[in-house]
């Protein structure tokens, strides 16, 4: 039990656990306190200062961020002490911050323009600095853009990359006045170690770091009448859009999305699920093949664990962090990819419509992805299977420059030929649903029979757990499985980058065995991921993946392999699973990259 | 950048200092140091191969580089020449002194002379306030340094290493 802790805040009495910050204390009584460098997902900094409050009795200012509350302390929030230091604080956060803010991408979406703003700061009292000094723009990344006169060396996107995924890819350089957030040797982060994962995106305050914008393309392939655009839009999509248009988080927004892709003018409103579906056929196959070949072949260049391969952060991180481990990657591509090599394919073929006109846009909640569609290897389709990847805040924001009224959309429905999806497909946005996708598919595959959980709700692989792991016990095989009866299927699942490490590491020292393993780089899955809404935090990750599971309780089919479209799919065009044209299409290489 | 393939040798010091320091990432600092007197600078390279040895992040190890002013990633001349910036130094005319060796040497603190002999740096106090304005050629401490003792001290290194 710990000890309570009696403290008054603005004179109102309260009672809190130890080692409560003063933030959180306030947060109780429902005080903001102002903050920049901190953020629920990170450790405390407590160097912005913006925090400041003022303690009775004591002169000097503590950072309610990072300062514990103790027996009869009294917290003043709002005196003039208080509300001038801070005033104080903007001001001098300001004076070395390119504030042309008409001018930047966070415009209307900046932490430190909405402190600005509130507390009118419109007097420059102090020497503006970044007129006297060379700041860089990095815009060499296909998925990042980096501006340090942006930067107000709050150094979340430092903690980001180390404490969440465990990349460490930007870095506190220098000191003092020349102190600044970057890379080894300043290099671009197209040249570093960058999973492209839009983490610190998603965590800067300003607008330091944003994502490389593809909005103006997008819209002029729309203009352009010889054009057939086709969109996709991925699972984690329809649960996160909404909070950029006026919904709460975990609303889900399926219907109106769709809809407003048609309104803005797309040809063809599709289904990154609908791949998804694909890629649990494909992967799920491959997955039993490997064990059939280790198992009963004895084969020794067959690998185990199989690792999931959707995504794209996690695929850039195994290539540079563990080279060695290539070969245990699933040759599946991606969701998106195996949607872009169809689409300019199948569905041009299907739609007689002539690839060379297909302009192929994705929607995904996902950094990252822009850098993948953007990988030599990416092109099987003949052509760049891919053309732009728009992130859900991107989306967001064409929504509102086309003046669509979001919340008065009606519910549409996507369009045919890859636009049917199921449960499956949808729970790839939350982290252990590709495992859960796989597992439906592969135990009836294997047993005839439905996974043995009730609605098919495989709840050991779900959850925020970091590292998490399930065995699924096989019984009573059908003929051509039988060397798996009895097996037991040793999963995990991991999270976040920084779990990815745990579990590889558990894996090269021998201390774990796994068959089959999902990594997902971005905290909570997809749901979390870089090109998420802003902001992201705990919660708002929980109502997300709550969205994503109410959206698969409610699809009439729930397994990848009823997809309709699938079978069809099959049928008419690729055969059967792992065929030659399905690995062709839809299969990809690795390349190990640098670490140091 | 170009990639500077590091001699065998240079590789055998950078990794027999970090086995020394058990390969443990909190002995960053130490392990920099001990690099640095061996090889007189930090390169990018040797930078990489610490990362490697410790389990780190090259950007961490850049990070602390440059955050200490010791610390330099160029090379410093046969005979690093160190001014004292102290408060004790500085208020008996230090920077007259250094502002003498900048001019005698064509040199900015930070770089080395062409020929790889001499390098400028500033330190702040070595502990011998007494003798201030205090500089530091290598090991050796000259005490009460005017700017007119500078071309004698120049000129005891420009034939190689002085008679000590």
């Amino acid at each position: 039990m710990s000890e309570k802790i009696n403290l008054t805040i603005n004179g109102i009495p309260l009672r809190v656990d130890q080692n409560t910050t003063i933030l959180e204390a306030a947060e109780e009584l429902s005080i903001k306190i102002p903050t920049l460098c901190h953020h629920k997902d990170l450790c405390v900094a407590g160097n912005c200062r913006v925090c400041v409050v003022e303690e009775v009795g004591v002169k000097k200012l503590p950072a309610a961020c990072a300062t514990p509350v103790h027996e009869g302390m009294e917290i003043l929030t709002n005196s003039l002490k208080v509300r001038n230091s801070r005033k104080n604080i903007i001001e001098l956060l300001l004076s070395e911050h390119n504030a042309d803010c008409t001018k930047c991408y966070k415009n209307g979406n900046c932490e430190l323009q909405t402190l600005a703003a509130e507390y009118k700061i419109i007097n420059q009292e102090f020497i503006h600095l970044p007129d006297t000094k060379c700041y860089t723009i990095d815009e060499f990344s296909p998925s990042i853009i980096k501006d340090d006169s942006r930067c107000i060396r709050c150094q979340r996107c430092v903690r980001t990359c180390a404490e969440i995924q465990g990349v460490s890819a930007l870095t506190v350089g220098y000191k003092g006045d020349h102190m600044k957030i970057t890379t080894f040797f300043e290099k671009p982060i197209a040249d570093v170690v960058c999973t492209n994962c839009g983490q610190c995106v998603n965590h800067c305050p300003t607008g330091a770091l944003i994502e490389k914008n593809y909005i103006e393309e997008v819209w002029e392939a729309i203009a352009d009448p010889k054009m057939h655009v086709v969109v996709q839009t991925a699972p984690a999509v329809r649960i996160g859009l909404g909070e950029e248009l006026g919904f709460e988080p975990g609303s889900r927004v399926t219907g109106k999305m769709v809809s407003a892709l048609k309104r803005l003018g797309f040809d063809a409103v599709l289904d990154t699920d609908f791949t998804a579906d694909l890629t649990i056929l494909e992967e799920g196959t491959e997955l039993l093949t490997r064990l059939k070949k280790v198992l009963v072949d004895k084969d020794p260049d067959t690998h185990l664990p199989l690792a999931t391969s959707c995504s794209p952060g996690w695929i850039k991180y195994i290539e540079h962090m563990y080279p060695e481990y290539l070969q245990n990657l699933s040759t599946c591509k991606s969701p998106q990819q195996m949607f872009g090599a169809l689409v300019k394919t199948y569905y041009a073929k299907e739609r007689n419509i002539d690839p060379a006109n297909i302009v192929s846009v994705s929607i995904m909640p996902c950094t990252a992805k822009k850098f993948e569609a953007n990988r030599p290897e990416m092109h099987d389709s003949g052509y760049r299977d891919v053309d732009f990847v728009i992130t859900t805040r991107e989306l967001a924001i064409m929504i509102k420059q086309a003046g669509i009224e979001f919340t008065h959309l009606p519910e549409e429905h996507y369009d045919k030929i890859m636009g049917d999806s199921t449960g499956a497909g949808v729970i790839f946005g939350a982290t252990g649903g590709v495992m859960e996708a796989a597992l439906r598919t592969a135990y009836e595959i294997v047993t005839g029979r439905e996974v043995p959980f009730e609605n098919l709700n495989i709840t050991p692989v779900r959850g925020m757990d970091g590292v998490r792991e399930a065995t699924i016990k096989i019984e009573n095989p059908l003929p051509d499985w039988s060397f798996l009866d009895g097996a037991e299927l040793n999963c995990a699942i991991a999270h976040g980058l920084v779990n990815a490490k745990d579990l590889m590491d558990s894996i090269k020292s021998g201390k774990k065995s796994y068959h089959f393993v999902e990594v997902m780089a971005c905290p909570g899955g997809c749901l979390g991921g870089g090109g998420q809404p802003i902001p992201t935090s705990p919660e708002i990750r929980q109502k997300r993946m709550e969205a994503i599971y109410a959206e698969d309780m409610d699809m009439p089919l729930r397994k990848s392999h009823d997809n309709p479209e699938v079978v069809h799919l099959y049928e008419s065009f690729l055969e059967k699973p792992n065929s030659e044209k399905a690995h062709h299409l839809l299969h990809t290489k690795y390349v190990p990259r640098q670490r140091f | 950048m170009p990639k500077i393939k590091l001699a065998e040798k240079t590789i055998n010091i950078v990794k027999e200092i970090c086995a020394k320091y058990d390969n443990n990432e909190g002995e960053l600092i130490n392990v920099l140091h001990n690099v640095q007197a061996k090889l007189g600078y930090l390169p990018a390279e040797v930078q990489e191969l610490i990362a490697k040895e410790l389990n780190s992040s090259v950007a961490k190890v850049y990070g602390v580089v440059t955050f200490y002013s010791f610390f330099t990633m160029t090379p410093m001349g046969e005979f690093p020449i160190s001014i004292c910036m102290g408060t004790a130094c500085y208020v008996r005319g230090a920077e007259q002194v250094l502002d003498e060796f900048k001019r005698q040497l064509k040199l900015e603190i930070g770089k080395t002379t062409e020929d790889g002999k001499f390098s400028i740096s500033c330190l702040r106090c070595v502990g011998a306030c007494g003798l201030a304005p205090v500089v530091m050629v290598g090991e050796k401490v000259y005490g009460r340094v005017s700017p007119q003792q500078v071309r004698k001290i120049i000129a005891e290194y420009q034939d190689g290493c002085p008679s000590s």
